[in-house]
């Protein structure tokens, strides 16, 4: 791409003062070339993009392959038809996602706070904590899920939960420590001078957390914890390893009975839709957080 | 009897000696002023007087307390002492207001509506009083500064420390503050400031105290230790600061 950056071309070329100041014949010069600039990236960008798109398209089209692809990829009758059960699927992967980052936030935010713990009476937890973080962030998600839904049932015990809850605990102990790591680093990331001005009010350690050190902590890594949540989106599927059929093993089963890939990418059209909004929200707190920082706060 | 009083407090870090065999007595209503170069101690005694570093040595007293007594609860001891930081270090995530009513209601118990109450009083005897439900970060250096100020008072501390509280404002905004510490002043207010303003340590202060290499050098009237000093190296500091035009 050449020219310069389309919203600096963009806020000097639609300059338009108020009290009826007329630039001098330098800066009407400037504004002009300005202007021509702006025109120019416009049309070499959508020039760029054409061409690439073309390049694309005939690439993949004119691939000696591509019939026989098109057929096993991307069939709608049967798209139709597996649709609703990929759909029902998805369902279990929606209520997985909700209950699941809302307890893997939940405990990454108890370990971080752990962690923080001073005093030699807190030694044993800060070193579970420690600990934890350390392990869960090493050992592959498969693996944790495989311990949980098939060795802990293995044990026998009275109560046992269903293969969905153990899938869905291993999850929340996967990501819980991915999490606590990103709070750990926001809690880390506010000033010294905060808690100094927090503890010279008399506030106790717990008040200074509670109060003045977690609240912005938790506003300034809003957007990496957003990000983890898209990624637990499509990692909550992995639960039909232990048997529950969420939308990818549904997808599995009527690739099988059609004899055809479409359904992966019916599901993988529904991923997107599904993780859209979460990464526009994403998107826009990391905005505003950006935002809040210039305003130097 | 002094109000504070500390005596042969030792404070290092990593081998260097910040504060060495440091003796100071503040009486009730008494303001003293501490000046001398940056690197002579004054912040880390400010910081060592509430317990937010702690000493080497020595024995620091308020009200005939030991607070340097490891049995002492730190938390205790700070609700008697107020602290205003050089970069002021209000709470970005809360307004105004509610900088100044946390200690109120969280550490001394008051009842929140009667807090934000007299919160709001102060903010308008300071004509801030459009600035309550603010964000500090809409404020100007000196606004924030003075609601800082506020943010200490309003626990009715004992004793107020200041370390440097001009430093970080622009010239045009220092006289604000000043005006608001003269004023503390008035009501009887104990406290010990470090500055770099001379004129104003000299106007607002009962006794001067020079520090250098974490000593107390020379102390005294402000007439006596700004006007004539008696030790070299006063004479010295206080030349450099008249080259620099601050005198």
């Amino acid at each position: 791409m050449t020219g310069p950056a389309p919203a600096a071309g963009g806020r000097t070329g639609g300059f338009r003062p108020v009290d009826g100041f007329r630039p001098s014949a330098v800066q009407a010069g400037r504004i002009a070339y300005r202007r021509r600039q702006t025109v120019r990236s416009v049309l070499l960008a959508a020039l760029s993009t054409g061409v690439l798109g073309v390049l694309l398209v005939v690439a993949v089209t004119g691939a000696p392959g591509w019939e026989r692809v098109r057929t096993s990829f991307f069939d709608l009758g049967v798209a139709r038809e597996s649709f609703p059960a990929i759909l029902q699927g998805l369902w279990l992967n929606i209520r997985m996602l909700v209950v699941c980052a809302v307890a893997a936030l939940a405990l990454g935010l108890l370990i971080a706070v752990l962690r923080t713990l001073r005093g030699p009476v807190f030694f044993p937890v800060r070193a579970m904590a420690t600990g934890y973080t350390y392990v869960f962030r090493g050992v592959p998600l498969i693996i944790v899920i495989y311990l949980f839904a098939f060795g802990v049932p293995g044990l026998r015990l009275r109560g046992t939960p269903s293969v969905l809850v153990l899938g869905g605990a291993a999850m929340v102990i996967t990501y819980g420590a991915y999490l606590a790591e990103v709070f750990r680093a926001g809690i880390e990331s506010v000033h010294p001078s905060q808690l100094a001005a927090a503890r010279s009010l008399g506030l106790t350690y717990r008040q200074t957390m509670r109060h003045v050190v977690l609240p912005q902590a938790v506003r300034r890594v809003a957007p990496p914890l957003l990000n983890d949540t898209v990624a637990l989106q499509k990692d909550v599927g992995l639960v039909s390893l232990a048997g529950p059929v969420d939308a990818v093993r549904a997808a599995q089963i009527a690739t099988a009975e059609h004899f055809n890939y479409t359904p992966y990418i019916v599901a993988a059209v529904l991923f997107v839709l599904l993780a859209a909004p979460l990464i526009a929200v994403t998107d826009a707190v990391t905005l505003r957080a950006a935002r809040r920082q210039d305003a130097g706060a | 009897m002094a109000l504070l009083s500390c005596a042969g407090i030792r404070k290092e870090f990593g081998g260097h000696v910040v504060l060495d065999d440091l003796s100071l007595d503040v009486a009730e209503h008494q303001v003293v002023a501490l000046i001398g170069t940056s690197g002579s101690g004054k912040s880390t005694l400010l910081r060592c007087l509430n317990l937010l570093e702690r000493v080497d040595d020595g024995v620091i007293t308020l009200d005939g307390e030991d607070i340097t007594d490891p049995r002492a609860d730190p938390d205790r001891v700070r609700r008697r002492i107020g602290m205003v930081f050089q970069s002021y270090n209000l709470f970005p995530h809360m307004t105004v207001l509610d900088n100044i009513v946390l200690a109120p209601v969280r550490v001394h118990s008051r009842a929140p509506q009667q807090a934000r109450v007299q919160a709001r009083e102060w903010l308008d005897r300071l004509g801030l009083a459009d600035k309550a439900l603010s964000y500090p970060d809409r404020l100007s250096g000196g606004q924030q500064q003075r609601v800082a100020i506020v943010r200490a008072l309003v626990n009715e501390p004992r004793l107020l420390l200041l370390d440097e509280v001009t430093s970080a404002l622009d010239p045009e905004l220092v006289g604000e503050v000043l005006s608001m510490i003269r004023d503390l002043k008035e009501s009887g207010m104990t406290m010990v400031l470090a500055t770099h303003e001379m004129g104003f340590a000299r106007q607002v202060a009962d006794r001067v105290v020079f520090l250098d290499g974490g000593r107390v050098i020379e102390s005294g009237p402000p007439e006596r230790v700004l006007g004539d000093p008696e030790q070299a190296r006063t004479r010295q500091f206080l030349a450099r600061i008249i080259a620099a035009g601050r005198l």
